[in-house]
């Protein structure tokens, strides 16, 4: 079995469904932040069977929650200070999401005005529904893993 | 400052303040010929419509304002290139109100984000329409009475006709009403709408032939069924005749049931059923200039 070390400061996401982890570093533009990130891919899980999970040294701040959620609000977040868990963060899904999902409908003011930031606020939170803030175009939150 | 994106933008109160100001300016149109002195709607319309423009114009003129404007995006500055974000900050200096219609959906709502004047939207794609709306709810209550305890029947495209999506959204906000969808299998009105209905337990039922139905309606709003809408020419001649209403028809309906249409009618209502006192539809265009005089008076906080 692999290791890998324990962080001192920074936060640990857990119960990422397994191969998911690349999609979860690139949304949370984790390429960007100058920290150590190591990446686990089918780690053994009670729970899931399979799990990937992420660590990443640097401040809790640095990471966009809303994204987060809104990828998978199963996710667990565990902060850790001083090498141990103080926290653990819930997830909910966020009520707007900005720039995370394009819209695709092509009548959509937003295909022809590249400017426009694509927003979707949550429409029905049971199912997980996501639209469009300008046309109502409907987007199932689960359909980004399939 | 407001704006109207959706009909669903002002509550039912708001609405009946809206419907008596209306009724108002219907039985006493010399009292508000002027209360528009001096203002000026832009009527900004990205692709042709005559009667939505029209409406909006003659409702401005009717309350003593002047309008200004373009009729296609070809005689705007879009042609060029420029964002409706920028179109709608440079109307904003020259008028106190705008009108928008837009082929892409949401574009009035974008303007409505950087304006510094109330705009309303005037349709945007086969998004919304929320003029169109008021102007059924209005001819309703006036010719009805009131917004609730009928039996609706809506035919014809229910799958994409957006007047019959927005009509069905305001009306399940009052109590007692029943929905009769007709319609052929093709163009059945979609399923987020039958499972928003089941949801509120309001009652429908969803049927083929106009006339079976016909007896139990209080009112029945007409839509043009398109021939590129069905899958084959033989299933289109089939059906057609089921959703045009005629005289015989008519002869099955409640003596006081109302026939309302958006309107451009093509051949769905014989031009037989003009003459019958329950043909509501051209009076309905007259409501929609009352509705518009109403939403503008509204909008601009001018109190008469």
């Amino acid at each position: 079995m692999l290791n890998v070390g324990k962080i001192e400061e920074g936060f640990v996401l857990d119960h990422i469904k397994a191969g998911k982890s690349l999609e979860i570093y690139d949304h949370l533009q984790l390429d960007k932040l100058d920290c150590t990130v190591a990446i686990i891919k089918n780690a053994r899980s009670n729970k899931m069977e399979k799990k990937d999970i992420l660590k990443v040294e640097c401040d809790i701040d640095m990471l966009d929650l809303d994204v987060l959620a809104f990828i998978d609000h199963n996710i667990t977040v565990n902060v850790i200070k001083n090498g141990e868990i103080v926290e653990k963060k819930e997830l909910t899904l966020p009520k707007q999401i900005k720039n995370v999902i394009k819209c695709h409908n092509p009548r959509c003011i937003t295909s022809i005005e590249q400017e426009l930031p694509h927003i979707f606020c949550l429409a029905d939170a049971k199912n997980e529904v996501y639209r469009c803030k300008y046309c109502e175009e409907k987007y199932m939150s689960s359909a980004k893993w399939t | 400052m407001r704006h109207l994106m959706s009909p669903l933008d002002f509550n039912t109160q708001e609405l009946d303040r809206l419907f008596d100001l209306a009724g108002d300016i219907e039985r006493n149109p010399g009292k508000y010929a002027h209360a528009c002195d001096g203002r000026i709607l832009a009527t900004c319309f990205y692709e042709p419509s005559t009667r939505t423009r029209l409406s909006f114009e003659s409702a401005m003129t009717r309350l003593g304002g002047r309008v200004i404007g373009f009729s296609d995006a070809a005689s705007s500055s879009a042609s060029k290139g420029e964002s409706v974000s920028d179109t709608i900050r440079i109307i904003s200096c020259y008028a106190d109100i705008c009108a928008m219609r837009h082929p892409k959906e949401g574009a009035p709502m974008v303007a409505a984000e950087k304006s510094g004047i109330p705009v309303i939207n005037a349709g945007d794609g086969g998004h919304q329409h929320p003029t169109q709306t008021l102007t059924d709810l209005l001819t309703i209550r006036s010719l009805k009475g009131a917004l609730s305890g009928f039996t609706i029947g809506l035919c014809g495209d229910l799958k994409f006709g957006r007047t019959v999506h927005s009509l069905i959204n305001a009306l399940v906000r009052y109590s007692d009403i029943r929905f009769v969808f007709i319609s052929p299998e093709e163009l059945r009105v979609p399923d987020y709408i039958t499972e928003m209905l089941k949801a509120k337990g309001i009652p429908y039922e969803e049927v083929i032939r106009l006339e079976n139905v016909m007896p139990q309606l209080d009112l029945l709003y007409m839509t043009r069924v398109q021939k590129e809408r069905f899958f084959n020419e033989e299933d289109y001649v089939r059906l057609k005749d089921f959703y045009i209403l005629n005289s015989d028809k008519m002869a099955l309906a409640k003596k006081d049931m109302l026939v309302l249409h958006p309107l451009p009618r093509v051949n769905e209502i014989s031009v037989e059923v003009d003459n019958d006192p329950r043909a509501a539809y051209f009076r309905q265009a007259q409501y929609g200039v009352y509705v518009r005089m109403a939403l503008i008076l509204t909008l601009l906080e001018i109190q008469v």
